[in-house]
């Protein structure tokens, strides 16, 4: 269809002009939500937009009026066609509250693969260590862990590396940001359909194992469980969390027990991953004080039947956090 | 008319509109990170200088400070920018780029957080080389990221104002004067046709004097072929003029015939 350009764009150009104005009020307050009279207005000004974009079909895509349509057009059909759950403002304690332990109870089946992907990792890692010794030199990626556990107990108990000389602040903030770098690796490697997530709690489990393996031969077994549990208790479950994401993220990609097309399937999943990598966020930032505050100290100056209560305390917490934490009524995240 | 515009996203409604977006090339995006990460670098720098007068307190607040302040801005330029200021960062504010949903819906805070998030996979193992690769590959230009996060990042050209001026409205048009054959030019052009000529003399200035004489001379052939105008109304004519002045009568005819009646 021919339109005369120059009066169809004076006279449809207020009502851009209208357009725009609701679009821009929207992008400025992403919670604000329309009455229903600014809803039909919006609406209406919409399809007045759409339809002109219409009768300029016949033109070259990037004739000036279209240039101007259709990103109108695209953010105003982003508002109007939009129907998953509206945007509300965020609040943090109901998501720690209810939203992060229902969306991880909703992907439990992930977990539970998280958790078997690390304990097959651990019992290869425990079983190389008893079987072949020799071989912690390759199992165990850190230098101070290669040498006779003995030996660093008696030097962890003697306070001869001075407690971390006062910079205790600082390790636990590369604590928190390493192990948050490495569980958003670990959900980002389910890209791999999963695979990268497989390798990586895999090998997390055989250096797990063979550390502990190591120091249970040693008869260092108290002191490995004062050491690991207080932070372990929170720090290991947020890597299989974040193994948990991936894998949820593997599945998606793979498109087992569904028919929808690969983007719906991510467009549903994403937001799981969201919450997800966010709680192990949060739970990295307690266990990377814990380390840092608490773990690296030992007897005398700290019972390790403390230390132990204070892991198995934490674990148990953890466990009925997510295990009731947002039951009930409004808890579907 | 194809060939105008790189690749586009296109986006069919259901009431029947299709409208298109152009989507950024992967060089583009690349300029624009650059451009993110000198912006990410100098905060950081400033975060050093604001920091310095706590080293008096001692060195681990200000190491504690730095570390997470370091990490935090790395990680928050990208998703902060992107939330609070409709799918741009610098980078993409410069290049007059922007991330949008891939649907063409509006874009949620988790595709935002995901499409940060997975940059620790994008940039294994060097330089960007996974997301540059996919980028190259994919039909819509996505890095893994936005593939996640079902996001794309669209370039955001300035709107152009319409100029009646440049086809020449308001200038004596001798093809007037023959309004029984300007309603048969009508009749026998096509909308595309329009467009065509219309594009021709919008880009004018943009065009090399020999590809724009020919180009002129062709579409006025074209059009000649369509209504046969005196030759008393094509005296002293350019190709380009009759051009424009074919484009008035066909865009004007609706106007004159209702300020005549």
């Amino acid at each position: 269809m021919i339109v005369d350009v120059g009066r169809f764009a004076a006279s449809e150009t207020p009502y851009w002009e209208e357009l725009e104005a609701m679009l821009a009020a929207l992008d400025r307050d992403v919670a604000r939500s329309l009455t229903l009279d600014e809803a039909r207005r919006m609406h209406y000004l919409y399809q007045r937009a759409a339809s002109g974009l219409a009768r300029l079909s016949g033109f070259p895509e990037d004739h000036v009026l279209r240039l101007r349509l259709e990103p109108l057009v695209a953010r105003a059909y982003a508002e109007i066609h939009e129907t998953r759950s509206g945007q509300t403002r965020f609040s943090f304690v109901a998501w720690v509250t209810r939203v992060f332990p229902a969306t991880f109870r909703k992907q439990f089946w992930a977990f539970r693969l998280s958790v078997g992907i690390t304990l097959l990792g651990v019992i290869f890692g425990a079983g190389a260590i008893l079987l072949d010794p020799p071989s912690k030199d390759v199992l165990m990626p850190f230098s101070h862990l290669h040498g006779d556990p003995a030996e660093r107990v008696q030097k962890e108990e003697k306070n001869e590396d001075l407690r971390l000389g006062g910079m205790h602040g600082r390790f636990a903030a590369m604590l928190m940001t390493h192990n948050t770098q490495v569980s958003i690796l670990a959900m980002a490697l389910g890209v791999t359909f999963g695979v990268g997530t497989f390798v990586l709690l895999f090998s997390n489990g055989i250096i797990l194992g063979a550390v502990v393996a190591d120091y249970v031969r040693a008869g260092e077994g108290v002191f490995v469980a004062g050491w690991l549990l207080p932070h372990g208790s929170v720090e290991i479950p947020s890597i299989l969390i974040a193994g948990q994401a991936g894998l949820i993220l593997g599945r998606a990609l793979m498109g087992w027990g569904t028919r929808k097309r690969v983007r719906a399937r991510l467009r549903e999943t994403a937001p799981d991953l969201a919450t997800l990598i966010a709680g192990v966020a949060v739970m990295l930032v307690w266990a990377g004080i814990v380390e840092s505050f608490f773990s690296q100290y030992h007897e005398p100056v700290l019972p390790y039947w403390v230390k132990i209560a204070f892991g198995v305390l934490e674990l148990n917490c953890l466990v009925l956090y997510f295990w009731l934490a947002g039951r009930g009524k409004g808890a579907r995240p | 008319m194809n060939g105008f515009r790189p690749r586009g996203l296109v986006i069919r409604t259901p009431d029947g509109v299709a409208f298109s977006v152009p989507l950024a090339g992967p060089y583009s995006r690349f300029l624009a990170y650059s451009i993110d990460l000198m912006a990410v670098t100098v905060l950081n720098m400033l975060l050093v200088l604001a920091l310095s007068p706590l080293g008096l307190l001692g060195g681990d607040i200000v190491g504690t400070l730095a570390t997470l302040g370091y990490f935090l801005i790395s990680m928050g330029y990208g998703i902060v920018l992107e939330w609070f200021w409709g799918g741009r960062t610098l980078g993409k504010w410069l290049l007059r780029m922007r991330v949008m949903d891939a649907a063409g819906l509006r874009l949620r805070f988790n595709q935002i957080f995901m499409r940060n998030l997975f940059r620790a996979v994008d940039m294994l193992p060097a330089f960007y080389l996974v997301g540059g690769m996919a980028c190259v590959l994919s039909r819509l230009n996505q890095r893994l990221g936005d593939y996640v996060a079902n996001t794309v990042v669209v370039r955001t050209p300035p709107a152009a104002g319409f100029s009646e001026s440049l086809l020449g409205a308001g200038k004596y048009n001798s093809l007037r004067e023959h309004p029984h054959l300007e309603a048969r030019l009508r009749q026998q052009t096509a909308p595309v046709e329009v467009a065509v000529a219309t594009e021709a003399i919008l880009r004018r200035d943009s065009l090399d004097p020999a590809a724009r004489l020919d180009l002129f001379a062709e579409l006025a052939e074209h059009f000649r072929n369509k209504a046969n105008f005196p030759e008393s109304a094509l005296l002293g004519l350019t190709d380009e003029q009759f051009v424009r002045n074919v484009v008035d009568s066909l865009y004007r005819g609706q106007t004159c015939q209702a300020n005549h009646s």
